[in-house]
């Protein structure tokens, strides 16, 4: 797992705000960078003028209200969506002419809002698939069952248990995905986009429908999955807990604009954030 | 053994089952015919139950592995029992062997069939649902339609193929030299086929079938197929290239269907292109659908039993169709019953107890 993730900037980028990105990120080229970022659905303007540097290893928050263009963002920048305007660097390199498999294959992996599992494979093929490619047999090895089938499934079973086994999920290998309790789907669906090799993690929402206690778990694998990978991520998450206890960086998407940014005290006490969450107070 | 048994994925044990119940009911089956206990009216069902089994275990792969309904999997069929014949008819007089001739009209069928795969595969495999069921379904009819007005014949100067779209010409067209033979004879299909396909052969094929089927599923091209089926957006998400992994289940489906035909085509005597029709691809719907979606050992069962079933009930002549209507309802009811279901599942849970307290 130590050759996992280790990617060389390939062209270095000025941080654009320093302060808001984590002090050991400091020298180093941002590994998601956001410029002038835009969608437009026919006349609705859905994302407008998004700027944002995530630091290497940097946990950042993106959050705001319903239907404020936070999953437009992740859209955005999994190429689900095409941008109308502006440019997303990522690890310094354009995305603009990449789709989705392109952009998972320089880096980006992602969850989803509403669990997407692969719900009739068992666990391990789940985490399989995330390795799909960093397999390297073709279907023809795949038919006839030549050596290298066996070498590399023996790999990918190898990968996959080591993976699974730092979120003490191991034992659940042969369970059908779709038969896990929901929490464990959701840690799943997580395991999965790591083993796809990322740079930057997109998690949306990973806390939705938890409990306190598996929150907090949560926010502890999310702590180790930084710290073990050494890989960024990018989280869309209402539970203010979550958000304020781990997230070094947040900024906060109102109506598709960002309208603060900030470390977590200073959004906390930001008036423009209190105003879009709870409303003006009434003068007099 | 036994421990080696115990470790391995119920998956692969199913599997094992799967090839060990094929090869144990051909050997069952050519014992009895060497033993004259098989009347002719079974001996003449053996080698077209083949085909019809790799029909079905092929179509599951595009149905149940990758989840897209497809029509017109007898069109592929076609392809491969024209080209069959075609090739078996052309190599009579250079290759006398009949077993060398059925191999290779079942690779040209089988080829021809991929490549018709391909080319419908592409535009195709675009749609999704009841719009890719339609597409497949106008496509094998386009098939059969090309091959209605197909003329193809032989002699030494080679082959002479000729489309007869506006009905004006006929075989004579094709120019033939005295030795040449006709082939392919439009509308009315071709005759005079050498019936070279035998029930060994027809078993190999099978084989076949399924080592490619179950062997492509179990690898990493079958989990990228099956993740597509599952969720779509979430295989884009971890780097799958759905339109190929599509067209891989897709092709691979079709090239077994031509495998299949040409070994129909090499059964009969005469073949014409309106016995591959819709009823043809709906019928081995059926019997992916009622073996269960996805599941191999099911389609085969389920072609034996109902390509069985009709004949084993022509002594009800006039009710015979009836009973086999009602024998199909009543099988997919029962198949889709959760209470069934959980009856078996307890009756499998205190089979297993009591095992477990022998044990102890």
């Amino acid at each position: 797992m130590s050759n996992h993730l280790h990617r060389e900037p390939t062209r270095l980028v000025p941080v654009p705000n320093p302060n808001k990105i984590p002090e050991r990120d400091i020298d180093k080229a941002p590994i998601l960078e956001c410029r002038h970022l835009g969608i437009d659905f026919g006349g609705l303007t859905a994302v407008k003028d998004f700027n944002m540097a995530i630091g290497r290893t940097e946990i950042a928050g993106l959050i705001g209200p319903n239907g404020a263009g936070k999953t437009t963002v992740f859209n955005l920048l999994t190429k689900v969506y095409q941008p109308t305007r502006g440019t997303i660097l990522l690890d310094g390199v354009d995305t603009n002419n990449m789709n989705t498999v392109q952009v998972n294959k320089a880096g980006i992996a992602r969850t989803f809002q509403n669990i997407r599992l692969f719900n009739n494979l068992t666990v391990e093929d789940n985490v399989k698939l995330g390795f799909h490619n960093h397999i390297g047999y073709g279907m023809w090895s795949g038919i006839f069952r030549l050596p290298n089938y066996w070498k590399s499934e023996k790999v990918a079973h190898e990968r996959a248990m080591e993976l699974l086994s730092i979120f003490d999920m191991d034992y659940m290998a042969r369970y059908t995905a779709g038969s896990l309790p929901y929490g464990a789907q959701r840690k799943l669906e997580i395991v999965r986009a790591l083993a796809t090799n990322p740079s930057l993690l997109l998690l949306d929402e990973p806390a939705a429908g938890m409990n306190p206690s598996e929150t907090a778990e949560l926010m502890d694998n999310i702590v180790k999955i930084r710290d073990t990978f050494g890989i960024a991520i990018l989280l869309i998450e209402h539970d203010m807990s979550l958000v304020m206890g781990i997230c070094e960086g947040i900024a906060v998407l109102n109506f598709g604009q960002i309208i603060a940014k900030g470390t977590p005290d200073e959004i906390k006490n930001d008036p423009v954030v209190i105003e879009a969450y709870l409303g003006k107070r009434k003068e007099g | 053994m036994k421990s080696y048994l115990k470790n391995m994925k119920s998956v692969t044990k199913v599997d094992f089952a799967t090839y060990l119940g094929v090869i144990l009911a051909f050997v069952i089956v050519t014992v009895c015919q060497n033993m004259d206990l098989l009347s002719r009216q079974v001996t003449g069902m053996l080698v077209p139950i083949c085909c019809y089994v790799v029909m079905a275990v092929s179509l599951n792969l595009t149905v149940g592995i990758l989840g897209e309904l497809s029509l017109g999997h007898a069109g592929f069929m076609s392809v491969g029992a024209f080209s069959g014949v075609v090739t078996s008819m052309c190599l009579s007089e250079s290759i006398p062997n009949e077993l060398v001739r059925v191999v290779l009209a079942l690779v040209v069928g089988t080829i021809f069939a991929a490549i018709t795969g391909v080319i419908v595969g592409v535009p195709v495999l675009r749609l999704r649902g009841d719009y890719l069921a339609i597409v497949t379904l106008a496509f094998g009819e386009i098939i059969r339609d090309i091959i209605n007005c197909l003329l193809v014949g032989w002699d030494e100067n080679g082959l002479h193929i000729a489309l007869n779209i506006d009905g004006t010409k006929n075989i004579d067209s094709l120019g033939l030299s005295e030795n040449g033979i006709e082939i392919i004879k439009g509308a009315q299909g071709a005759s005079g086929n050498d019936r070279i396909a035998t029930f060994t052969v027809g078993f190999v094929l099978v084989m076949i079938t399924l080592v490619v089927v179950l062997n492509l599923v179990r690898s990493r091209t079958g989990r990228a197929v099956m993740a597509i089926r599952d969720n779509r957006i979430a295989a884009e998400s971890v780097g799958i290239n759905i339109t190929k992994y599509k067209l891989i289940a897709f092709v691979t489906s079709a090239a077994l269907a031509g495998a299949a035909g040409a070994l129909f085509g090499l059964n009969y005597a005469s073949v014409s292109a309106d016995q591959f029709d819709f009823n043809t691809s709906i019928m081995v719907l059926v019997y992916v659908v009622l073996g269960g979606l996805g599941n191999i050992w099911g389609s085969i069962v389920a072609t034996v039993v109902i390509y069985v079933l009709p004949e084993a009930l022509r002594e009800y002549a006039d009710l015979r169709m009836l009973l086999y209507a009602i024998i199909l309802i009543v099988v997919m009811l029962v198949t889709n019953n959760p209470t069934i279901w959980n009856f078996f599942a307890r009756v499998h849970q205190q089979l297993r107890e009591r095992k477990g307290g022998q044990v102890e």
